[in-house]
């Protein structure tokens, strides 16, 4: 019953209706509805304890939801691996756990995939993988110097992009970026940002998962703000200005209590700092 | 691909100046058997030079250095194949016995034919591995504790198991069983007259090659490299971390039980505690060949070069007319500046980075 195509749009590639997902008596998500479509950038945004991470599991298949559908395609499946949401041209690139340091380029561009040339040890065809990883990374825009140098001699943007771009060439149809951006400089985080924008214009669904609106803001189509297991937001781009984003993020009315509660905070200290700078002066004299 | 890209690429000519000077330097410092290698070369100009025999340069001294060095670098190779795949097994060592006993009394105990007893003694091994490695992946405790105990619980059974059937603490008369002479001419023959070189030897080289190949080129080498790196990394991208890491126990106990079977075809004969100690030395031979002890990085050839170091010091200490008690302690400075050149050479070659 996938009649909610109200919109002239492109049917959504992934959809969450409802979906909730406890641990024994804590719920982590809680009736999570979301909606993906090719060829655009779904920023999820939320805080630390926000749930984010329980929902990149639950989308990826590493953990089962509690209640409510999820849908490919159309489809309603039900996920029993991380392999299997592969599989299904789901893929997933989690913060640090992309790429294997001290492999070369090539190696961890095709690893788990590698093109065998047959025979009883499986050889890879080593020419073709290299030739094939040069030329889609430059297609993506990232100019490898070497192929053959370890990934753990690349940047933090860059090893983000060479995982991306794998993906993309092992047909994503979803691509899930965890909190690509958090670890990374302004400049890097540039970087990631355009390979994002890459992935999106050759059609794949991109869901970024971040805590910084900014970042969202810059490549987002559309945006759902998670708060404490709940979905609070669901907003399309002109729905919203980078402004209402942030506020929303910091979380607003909170934020300002807490610039009050600084205040007092701040001049309780100041007067137990001067108290105590009286005090040695006199004991000094 | 080359011819393409590079006319079309704006930028090549500023980068290639950027890494031009050290690429090359910089890829074979990369190379983990580099400093086994300088080691070598050294260790067998040291002998060389102190040798009383004349011998030690010579086609005679290879050959008995290199029978050393075989037994070791058989069994160094699956441990420094283990290794790389971020695991230990320190149960390699007592499997040498543990296999040869097995082999010793399914043949005169049991009276089973040679082919079918060496047959189903690879299979015990196995089989043990198989344990080691299913234990470790669904414990998730260190393969240091998990073939720890293995180690201890082999021991064990070697003495008690043969103390109990033969009331000896060995088992003789395997050469009298229909077989013998086609398994040794296999397992435990010489050739190349008058130098006597050991047909382990030719199995060394062997399985080093094979080694290195599934390293460099098989889809499986890739996998090894991969659990061992990062073995969180591999899984999401679907490399089946617990059977890449089950099958390199097997190999690992597998190359300790064909030892086991040569030495008992050699000597005619198996003490209930032979092999034991030997763990450390394989290990040893991994880490000179640059093996990290973290996994993920190393080499089969580094680890041979490893074994040959260890075989000319057992060989050379000995043709210098030393005592070869000294050969430990020769072992253990070996270990501690080869490990020491390694972590050097990969901090440079990683550019200051790692």
């Amino acid at each position: 019953m996938t009649t909610i195509a109200v919109t002239t749009k492109s049917e959504p590639i992934l959809e969450l209706e409802g979906v909730g997902k406890q641990f024994g008596s804590v719920i982590a998500l809680r009736d999570i509805s979301l909606h993906v479509r090719p060829g655009t950038v779904t920023c999820v945004l939320g805080d630390n304890g926000a749930g984010k991470s329980t929902l990149i599991k639950t989308l990826s298949g590493v953990h089962q939801p509690s209640g409510g559908t999820y849908r490919i395609e159309g489809e309603e499946v039900n996920l029993s691996s991380p392999r299997d949401a592969l599989g299904k041209g789901i893929a997933t690139v989690y913060q640090d756990l992309a790429t294997v340091p001290l492999m070369s380029v090539w190696r961890n561009f095709f690893l788990g995939s590698e093109p065998t040339r047959g025979g009883p040890l499986r050889l890879i065809d080593v020419r073709r993988a290299k030739e094939i990883a040069r030329k889609e990374l430059l297609a993506m825009g990232i100019d490898i110097r070497d192929v053959e140098q370890p990934v753990g001699t690349l940047s933090g943007g860059e090893r983000q992009a060479v995982a991306i771009a794998r993906a993309v060439y092992f047909g994503a149809k979803v691509l899930i970026l965890d909190e690509p951006t958090s670890a990374l400089g302004v400049k890097q985080s540039g970087v990631v940002l355009k390979y994002v924008v890459q992935a999106k214009e050759r059609g794949v669904a991109v869901i970024f998962i971040t805590h910084n609106p900014h970042h969202a803001y810059l490549v987002g189509d559309h945006f759902f703000l998670l708060n404490r297991g709940r979905m609070i937001e669901d907003w399309e781009r002109d729905e919203v200005s980078l402004d209402a984003l942030v506020k929303a993020m910091a979380g607003g009315a909170e934020l300002e209590s807490l610039a009050h509660e600084l205040k007092s905070l701040g001049g309780e200290v100041a007067e137990a700092a001067q108290e105590e700078i009286a005090e040695m002066r006199e004991t000094q004299l | 691909m080359s011819t393409t890209t590079t006319p079309t690429a704006t930028s090549p000519p500023a980068r290639d100046e950027r890494v031009a000077q050290t690429a090359s330097l910089a890829r074979l410092l990369r190379r983990p058997e580099l400093g086994a290698l300088i080691g070598a070369v050294g260790v067998f100009v040291l002998f060389a030079v102190v040798d009383q025999t004349g011998q030690f340069a010579s086609l005679h001294g290879l050959a008995r250095w290199s029978d050393s060095a075989a037994t070791i670098g058989i069994v160094a190779v699956a441990v420094a194949l283990l290794m790389i795949g971020g695991e230990f097994d320190l149960s390699a060592g007592v499997m040498v016995g543990s296999s040869g006993l097995v082999l010793g009394l399914l043949v005169t105990e049991l009276y089973v034919m040679m082919w079918p007893a060496i047959l189903l003694t690879l299979v015990f091994a196995a089989a043990i591995g198989a344990m080691n490695g299913w234990l470790v992946v669904k414990t998730r405790l260190p393969s240091f504790i998990v073939t720890l105990a293995t180690f201890f619980s082999l021991q064990g059974l070697n003495l008690g198991l043969t103390k109990m059937i033969t009331d000896t603490v060995r088992v003789s008369g395997i050469d009298d069983i229909p077989g013998f002479d086609s398994a040794r001419a296999v397992f435990a023959t010489d050739f190349w007259e008058p130098y006597k070189f050991r047909i382990a030897v030719v199995w060394w080289i062997g399985l080093t090659i094979l080694a290195t190949v599934v390293l460099a080129r098989a889809r499986f080498g890739n996998w090894i490299t991969a659990v061992g790196g990062d073995a969180n990394a591999a899984r999401n991208t679907g490399v089946p971390v617990a059977r890449t890491k089950i099958l390199l126990f097997m190999f690992t106990s597998m190359s300790a039980a064909l030892v086991g079977i040569m030495t008992a075809l050699r000597l005619r004969s198996v003490q209930a505690g032979q092999g034991v100690g030997e763990e450390f030395t394989y290990i040893i031979a991994a880490v000179v060949g640059g093996c990290l002890l973290t996994g993920g990085f190393g080499s089969a050839i580094g680890a041979s070069v490893g074994a040959s170091v260890i075989g000319m010091a057992f060989i050379g200490i000995a043709f210098a007319g030393w005592n070869t008690d000294w050969s430990f302690l020769f072992l253990g400075v070996i270990l501690f500046m080869a490990v020491m050149v390694n972590t050097i050479i990969s901090r440079r070659a990683s550019g200051g980075r790692g």
